[in-house]
């Protein structure tokens, strides 16, 4: 026997409360694990953007088109390295309920403006001669089952073709895979193939992706796109692919305000909890530790005995939490293919959940181990 | 100086209760001789449990000196005095104090994990302390599962287990059946007469006291020592 079997004994002697102490740090850090996760993924399209690269939209709303024009004008502006456009091609496979991420660009200057979209350099030379090929992320198509050479048919939910039909079929010519937390669900298109074939919009563009040479010349680019198009029919807003990202996602609401108020909300509680309980353990306990003492055991004993009984209540509470939140990352990773970039349990957040899991112990322990610490015998053995 | 194992000079204890000041000892003088079996009598609240807790180095007197083995141990700091009674003090209690999620065995090897034996050494000195007690065959069972008279029995294998010189023992059969009472006061007996240890018994019962050696009569912070046979 040691003082660990003491904690331990200590700890599981209130075999119901045990559980349901360990059931509620379990869940608590299961969604802190599983929430952490999702905003790091909500936010990795921020995070992950390139300080060089703008996004021009139509000023009215990102919805609206721009002229194909724009693409070839923007090019003279002073800073700018290069530029490449795209479409919202409003896709799906099979079933609407499939959505699938699908852009219709200029594939030469975008596979250049995306490094972080990495294939082999055979696959990019078959996407690029190939007018109806398609590159796809490895996400999408382990999601589908989709390789290299299948014929797909693309549905769109926004475009059909000249001849009626909504659906282009597409063969996967490259598999790109990424670096980070880079979306790996997109599915790029041909833009002249796109182009020539839909029934409307055509030699329109959705949005334009320019490349500065240097961050410090964004603003002046961003002045000058903006400048060159205003009082046209289509008036430009350029910003950072960094500030678009923020738009976009500030049309669901600030969901990372959301998720922090849910996660804080969820680990106060669990602190409320789990501290009541320790209390509650070292009143009941108080006699215990006033034999303890009088057997000749040290204040500083008890007081590592009760925090310990803290600590091991955290951290296996919190690792059973975090060993389900794999499989809770992984659940809703399959449930939000071609909506967000796969999610994992990313080394930070296993690091920031033992990080809570140590804070919990401690601050839940510290005041329990210094009234065991405190704890006179002569007053306890009176008072029991 | 004598030789004396324990002794008290001139000790005072006092407490505060509101705005009243109790005078429990004013000037108590006390000598225990090594191998001594004393017990303590007098009425409740004349401060026999306190004079246990004291000689125990649990509480601390107000005034005066309190020597073992020629040492004094009442200024020792809270640390000194924790590590002073693991070497030399085992405590008895009325109601055993056995902690009850460990099993008999770990109870008794509690006092152990002070000391620097391994855990083989611990092992077998916690069966022997089982098998003085008569309760080798319930090393394994929990306080819950055993008799009081069974629990104070073992509390007394915990108490003597790091063989310490000094056993003070507090009421050690109020709560326990005659029969059985008689079976705990003849392990005291046993360990005063054939182990040489030295025995403080508080006790309300005068059937008990007979198992001393000497009874001290305790009232209003004075003794009135009358010796009895044992």
């Amino acid at each position: 026997m040691t003082l660990a079997t003491i904690v331990r004994k200590n700890l599981t002697r209130k075999r119901l409360r045990f559980a349901l102490t360990l059931i509620s740090i379990l869940i608590a850090f299961f969604l802190f694990s599983v929430l952490q996760s999702f905003r790091e993924v909500w936010q990795s399209g921020i995070e992950n953007a390139s300080d060089t690269r703008l996004v021009t939209v139509n000023k009215i709303n990102f919805t609206q088109p721009l002229p194909f024009a724009y693409f070839n004008r923007v090019q003279s502006i002073e800073g700018i390295e290069a530029v490449t456009h795209a479409d919202w091609f409003g896709g799906y496979f099979q079933d609407p309920q499939n959505f699938v991420q699908t852009f219709a660009v200029n594939a030469v200057e975008w596979i250049g403006l995306y490094p972080e979209m990495i294939s082999p350099p055979e696959q990019v030379r078959a996407f690029l001669d190939n007018r109806a090929g398609a590159m796809v992320g490895s996400g999408i198509a382990t999601r589908y089952g989709w390789k290299l050479g299948d014929r797909i048919p693309l549905s769109s939910n926004i475009y059909s073709q000249t001849d009626g039909s909504s659906v282009w079929d597409v063969q996967i010519e490259a598999i790109y895979t990424v670096e980070d937390q880079f979306d790996d669900t997109i599915v790029l298109l041909h833009y002249d193939y796109f182009n020539e074939s839909r029934s409307f919009g055509n030699d329109m563009v959705g949005w334009l992706v320019i490349k500065t040479a240097a961050p410090e010349l964004n603003d002046s680019v961003i002045a000058a796109v903006d400048a060159m198009f205003a009082n046209s029919s289509a008036e430009t807003d350029t910003v950072t692919e960094k500030a678009f990202g923020e738009q976009f996602q500030n049309q669901f609401g600030n969901i990372s305000l959301i998720l922090t108020l849910v996660i804080s909300g969820a680990l106060v509680t669990i602190l409320m909890i789990v501290g009541f309980n320790m209390v509650l353990a070292q009143r009941e306990r108080i006699k215990e530790m006033a034999v303890m003492k009088t057997l000749g055991f040290q204040s500083s004993a008890l007081f590592g005995i009760m925090l310990g009984e803290a600590l091991l209540l955290s951290f296996v509470g919190g690792t059973l939490g975090l060993l389900a939140s794999m499989g809770g990352v992984a659940l809703i990773s399959m449930l939000t293919v071609g909506i967000l970039p796969a999610m994992s349990l990313s080394f930070q957040t296993v690091l920031q959940t033992y990080g809570l899991m140590l804070a919990l112990g401690l601050l839940t322990g510290i005041i329990p181990a210094y009234q065991a610490y405190k704890t006179r015998i002569a007053v306890a053995f009176a008072r029991n | 100086m004598s030789d004396a194992l324990i002794r008290l000079e001139g000790v005072k204890k006092s407490f505060q209760k509101g705005q009243e000041r109790i005078e429990i000892f004013d000037g108590l003088d006390m000598e225990i001789e090594a191998g001594d079996f004393v017990a303590i009598m007098g009425p409740s609240g004349s401060g026999k449990t306190t004079l246990l807790n004291m000689l125990g180095g649990v509480d601390q007197p107000s005034g005066g000196a309190i020597y073992f083995e020629g040492d004094r141990i009442d200024s020792l700091s809270e640390g000194k005095l924790a590590k002073w009674r693991a070497n030399n003090v085992g405590f008895i209690f009325q109601f055993y104090n056995l902690m009850e999620m460990l099993t008999a065995a770990r109870n008794v090897e509690l006092p152990l994990l002070l000391t620097k034996l391994s855990g083989a050494e611990r092992k077998k000195s916690v069966a022997a302390a089982l098998e003085l007690v008569g309760l080798a065959d319930r090393a394994k069972h929990v306080p819950t599962e055993l008799s009081g008279g069974q629990q104070q029995r073992i509390a007394i294998a915990r108490a003597i287990v790091s063989d310490p010189k000094l056993l003070l023992c507090d009421e050690p059969t109020g709560d326990l059946d005659r029969v059985t009472a008689t079976e705990i006061l003849e392990i005291l007996q046993l360990l005063n007469r054939d182990f040489g240890k030295t025995i403080v018994m508080v006790t309300h019962d005068p059937e008990a006291a007979k198992y001393a050696k000497r009874t001290l009569h305790l009232d209003k912070g004075q003794f009135d020592e009358r010796e009895l046979a044992a």
